[in-house]
């Protein structure tokens, strides 16, 4: 089957002579639902620029859907369908015009842009807001906007740029269901984000980007068995004594009730649990170091180097 | 995109741009009707009486239609202009960027919406000149054809003005210092046979001569150059503009990185 994204030997050198992207290969097939993942400044945006043509790519090969753009990007702009990091609407304008004239820009006759752009706004929530200037609408709703104007077009390639930033908990839980829907549903979707939690938790298959290039390019699943080293954060009870060793294991007092554990592929959590024990340190609660992410890219870099 | 889903495109653009304008009309209509009808007042009747006879008619006959003329010029440019910079600067300018748009329906959108306004502001200051003066038409062809042509040429400089515009205040750097000067010296007011010969052959290097004396060759009879050279003129800053605006969606300057 031909892919959704095919990108060989991807460059980019910015006017100011800064080399966004170095040569970076990814492949995306049909019907996943896909994590683009790395840093911020790491290119993600960048390479979103030269799929859709906002950028001039320096050099290398983008086929969508096995369009090439280089031979006829209007035919590859038609299976593509982007959500932007930053907002790009007009604020004056009101989310069904904004709808119903994105959608004249793919040649769709406005009778049927009128019903697609019923439908979206209905099934983002937005119908309520149909006919208020954007400028009005909150943060999450004007995410949204930009989700429903990308899909007024059918596309079988969704590509959404860091879509849940400065979106609440609430409405990114309703956003994922949303996307799980019109995935299953056919649409091939590729996310860019830099929360792990989130690739996690929609992606089966991810690829992490770092310094313009792809560092790594597996399942999640792999990426996380991976990992060969993880951290705890252990709340205990006070007062905790000055220095505080574990046979095996590396710890660290991080403040006058929190321990910090490093755990090592093969090792048992519980055997440090034990040792903290046997020097009276009782452990209240535990919790993940929060960024895992910044732990898998340590791990992924590490062993790249 | 098929032929259809072209026309499909450059209709919707069009219509988003006049209903931009109408939007907004008190910023886009209504400041030329007052203004032209405080020309009207003051030059045309005021002074006007005392001037008498310009070009062979009385100094309101002879002013109005370079006053529709200007009317026409200034709001087609400035309706590109700040359209296309407000699409910039607001970055919707990807919607269309993004989409399977050709660049010369782009263009073409964005001057029918500079045409358009154009044309309203004319039928409104002419309605409103009716009140002073009477307006019996010489030529109607040439009428529609400088006022087709002369918004087209300037609904490109706006485009043109646009995609160099950093900030807002770029986008009136030229309509202040430019435009509104070569307007006044391309003989709104004045026929070039009241200047010395120096700065009548001076004068006849501003566009703006050629587009306010064709109009009023077709409205009056009567130009202080020759019709068919005025065409060309205008025909060929049109064209040279129509080039250089395609020239910069294809490079994409300042509007892809
Ligand atoms: N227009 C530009 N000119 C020069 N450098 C740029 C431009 N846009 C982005 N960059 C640089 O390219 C790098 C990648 O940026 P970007 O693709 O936005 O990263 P990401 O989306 O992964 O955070 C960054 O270092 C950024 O500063
Ligand atoms: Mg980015």
């Amino acid at each position: 089957m031909i892919p959704a994204l095919s990108i060989t030997g991807l460059e980019k050198t910015y006017d100011n002579g800064f080399r966004a992207l170095k040569g970076l290969n990814l492949e995306v097939a049909q019907g996943e639902f896909f994590a683009l993942l790395g840093p911020n400044g790491a290119g993600k945006s960048t390479t979103i620029g030269v799929i859709s043509s906002l950028v001039a790519k320096s050099a290398g090969k983008v086929l969508v859907h096995g369009v090439d753009i280089d031979e006829d990007f209007p035919g590859a702009k038609k299976y593509l369908g982007i959500v932007p990091q930053e907002f790009n609407f007009n604020v004056f304008e009101k989310p069904e015009d904004i709808l119903v004239q994105q959608a004249g820009f793919y040649g769709i006759p406005l009778s049927i842009a009128r019903e697609r752009t019923k439908h979206f706004l209905g099934q983002l929530g937005l119908a309520e807001k149909s006919s208020t200037p954007a400028r009005m609408l909150s943060g999450g709703m004007k995410r949204r906007l930009m989700i429903a104007r990308a899909l007024i077009h059918a596309p079988k390639l969704l590509i959404l740029d860091e879509p849940t930033a400065g979106v609440d908990i609430e409405m990114r839980r309703s956003m994922y269901d949303f996307l799980r829907e019109i995935n299953a549903a056919g649409t091939t979707i590729i996310l860019t984000t830099h929360y792990l939690e989130e690739a996690e938790a929609l992606c089966r298959n991810m690829a992490i980007i770092n310094h313009g290039e792809i560092v790594a390019n597996t399942s999640i699943r792999e990426l996380l068995r991976d990992l060969n080293k993880e951290s705890f954060l252990l709340d205990c009870q006070v007062p905790l004594p000055g220095t505080i060793t574990v046979e095996g294991f590396h710890v660290a007092k991080v403040d006058e009730h929190t321990i910090e554990v490093h755990i090592e592929k093969g090792q048992d959590l519980v055997q440090a649990f034990e040792g903290l024990k046997q020097q009276g340190i009782k452990v209240l609660s535990m919790r993940n170091q929060a960024n895992r992410l910044e732990q898998m890219f340590v791990s992924v870099l590490e062993r790249q180097a | 995109m098929n032929a259809y889903e072209q026309y499909i495109a450059f209709t919707t653009l069009v219509s988003k741009e006049i209903r931009r304008y109408l939007r907004i009309w008190t910023q886009t209509l209504l400041p030329s009707a007052i203004t032209m009808s405080l020309y009207y007042v003051i030059f045309g009747n005021l002074i006007g009486s005392r001037i008498g006879e310009m070009g062979g008619r009385s100094y309101m006959e002879f002013v109005v239609p370079g006053l529709i003329m200007m009317a026409i010029v200034t709001n087609s440019y400035s309706n590109v202009v700040s359209s296309f910079f407000g699409a910039k600067f607001s970055n919707s300018v990807e919607e269309l960027l993004v989409s399977p748009v050709p660049n010369y329906i782009i263009l073409w959108g964005y001057i029918m919406g500079g045409v358009s306004r154009g044309l309203l502001v004319a039928i409104i200051v002419t309605t409103v000149s009716l009140l002073f003066t009477s307006l019996d038409i010489y030529h109607l062809g040439i009428v529609v054809a400088v006022v087709t042509l002369t918004s087209i040429l300037f609904a490109l400089c706006g485009f043109i003005n646009a995609v160099f515009a950093n900030s807002f205040d770029d986008i009136s750097i030229v309509p202040t210092f430019v435009l509104t000067p070569l307007t006044y010296l391309g003989g709104v007011f004045y026929s070039l046979d009241l200047l010395p010969e120096f700065w009548a052959n001076v004068s006849r290097a501003n566009p703006l001569v050629y587009v306010v004396n064709a109009f009023r060759y077709g409205v009056l009879g009567v130009s202080d150059v020759n019709i068919g050279f005025s065409f060309a003129m205008i025909g060929g800053f049109a064209v040279i503009a129509y080039w250089y605006c395609m020239y910069l969606l294809r490079t994409g300057k300042r509007l892809r990185s």
